[in-house]
């Protein structure tokens, strides 16, 4: 904890956890998607799902999906923005099992046919965890930068992985792995003490069973 | 030089013992802990400091409204009444309330402000700085140098109790936002660092068991008029430190109090919209109101 943690952060109000927190999650499914987004589906749970309306949640995550950190006040009118933008929009409710009251899963298809699906828990303070990624379990608070790898669940695909995060003197903060089922599609998170460049994650691509990789870090 | 954070005790002895005000101690330990230079660490907080000013602005316009339709427009009406010198209690006291309100009633229409410690209690320390620095006419570098030192009690009260309404109900949010304005107050008004560990103590003091219950769950009723509550609170604890007035509990057991208040309050009295206020018929109907 900093004096920032106390003074700060510069946010668009009315409330951290349903307004800051909720632009991050939002900014992390962008982020992960890593195009511009044509369509996304904004699911609600729990508090979100009863108060996102008053609180301005919808905003919040919509404009964290165009890009915007919690402190731009282009927040305000991102439904405004999004429509021009010609993004489709949908905004529902619903119970998502064993969840955080503070939920949202968010599927964004992107311009060349790409599609993610987020599900991600603000948990106080502008504080945020991804749980998951593409129905896969994860557990990340974006606070360090965190390489996502989706890869084929084969033997050595992590070593090699972890192989090219070391040769970049990245230190391994916290590692983990979820899979689909055996031999399926899986996923791997690691968050970083370190940065690590852009090309490097390029170089973690061409891995033959790698299928996608996004450096992921939020401000 | 290593700080803790873990008592205001310790920040008020480390200054003390180096004979600096508590903001210069904090500003240098942090640079050195985030691996910043000072001037850096301090730019970040000038940067916070003009978002607080801004906010402040643009939350006395008369056309404010948050989204829901609760709030908006009192920070305006404050502003002409104490401009028409109808500030019964001082002007100096008209216009912190009225800069409290504003910050307050823009954060709930989705402005920029700046969390202090909390979005919900955002209003109070813009407002008891701002108001007394124009009313004093204090340089600027000063005032935002004090935001260090409300920013290390802050520190301290999140490490021992909670700065969460969720948690705490909002002694923890207001009442720490009114703390960290007594201490900065203190400091500014040229209190020594004994005196801004007791102006801590008498503003947690003075709002202890105040429970977390807003209308619908939103950040509007109470929330708002708390924050002015919350900067009176701040201008009480403050000049009774500097006029020499003890806290007959030290600032270490309040906070301890503090934290236990907080635990034995029922979940419906914390921030869940299910007692006090958000419970009465009005309260209730305004949420049918808004949410159908």
């Amino acid at each position: 904890m900093n004096v920032f943690d106390i003074v700060g952060p510069v946010m668009i109000g009315p409330s951290s956890s349903h307004t800051a927190g909720a632009a991050r999650i939002g900014k992390a499914a962008r982020l992960l998607l890593d195009e511009e987004p044509l369509e996304a589906e904004i699911l609600f749970h729990g508090s979100f799902a009863k108060t996102y309306r008053g609180h301005g949640t919808d905003k919040a995550v919509t404009g964290g999906i165009l890009g915007f950190d919690p402190w731009d006040p282009r927040i305000r009118n991102s439904l405004g923005l999004a429509a021009e933008a010609g993004m489709k929009l949908d905004i529902i409710t619903g119970i998502i099992e064993d969840a955080h009251p503070n939920t949202v899963q968010i599927r964004l298809i992107g311009k060349s046919g790409k599609s993610v699906s987020l599900q991600g828990a603000s948990v106080g303070g502008g504080n945020i965890l991804i749980t998951r990624i593409n129905g896969m379990a994860v557990n990340f608070s974006g606070q360090y930068p965190t390489l996502i790898v989706l890869h084929h669940d084969h033997p050595g695909a992590i070593a090699h992985v972890t192989a090219l995060v070391s040769g970049c003197q990245a230190n391994i903060a916290n590692f983990r792995l979820s899979r689909q089922e055996k031999g399926g599609l899986a996923i791997m998170t690691i968050e970083m003490d370190q940065p690590m460049d852009a090309s490097a994650a390029q170089n973690i691509r061409s891995i033959p069973d790698v299928v996608d990789v996004v450096l992921l870090k939020l401000s | 030089m290593k700080l803790s954070y873990l008592t205001v005790e310790e920040l008020a002895r480390t200054a003390q013992e180096s004979k600096k005000p508590i903001s210069h101690i904090v500003l240098k330990e942090q640079a050195l802990s985030m691996e910043k230079t000072e001037e850096e660490v301090y730019s970040v907080m000038q940067k916070s400091f003009q978002v607080m000013k801004e906010s402040i602005q643009n939350g006395m316009d008369p056309n404010l409204r948050s989204a829901s339709g609760l709030s908006g427009g009192s920070a305006y009406r404050m502003k002409q009444a104490a401009e028409q010198g109808k500030s019964h209690f001082g002007p100096l006291f008209g216009n912190a309330l009225a800069m409290a309100l504003a910050v307050a009633e823009y954060n709930s229409s989705m402005g920029r402000i700046v969390a202090a410690p909390t979005a919900g209690s955002c209003g109070v320390l813009p407002a008891a700085l701002v108001s007394v620095m124009e009313d004093k006419k204090l340089p600027e570098n000063q005032v935002v140098m004090s935001l260090f030192t409300a920013s290390a009690i802050g520190m301290v009260i999140a490490k021992n109790a909670s700065i969460s309404g969720a948690e705490g109900g909002c002694q923890a949010e207001v009442g720490t936002a009114s703390a960290m304005a007594a201490c900065a107050l203190t400091e500014l008004l040229g209190g020594t660092p004994h005196m801004v560990c007791n102006s801590c103590a008498i503003a947690l003091k003075n709002i202890l068991g105040l429970v977390c219950d807003p209308v619908a769950g939103l950040v509007e009723v109470p929330c708002i008029k708390r924050n002015a509550l919350g900067v009176a609170n701040a201008f009480t604890a403050c000049q009774l430190s500097l006029a020499g007035i003890q806290s007959a509990i030290p600032t270490e057991e309040v906070i301890q109090a503090m934290k236990r208040i907080g635990q034995q309050m029922p979940s419906a009295l914390k921030e869940t919209a299910e007692g006090g206020l958000a419970a009465t018929p009005t309260g209730c109907r305004l949420c049918q109101e808004i949410f159908g």
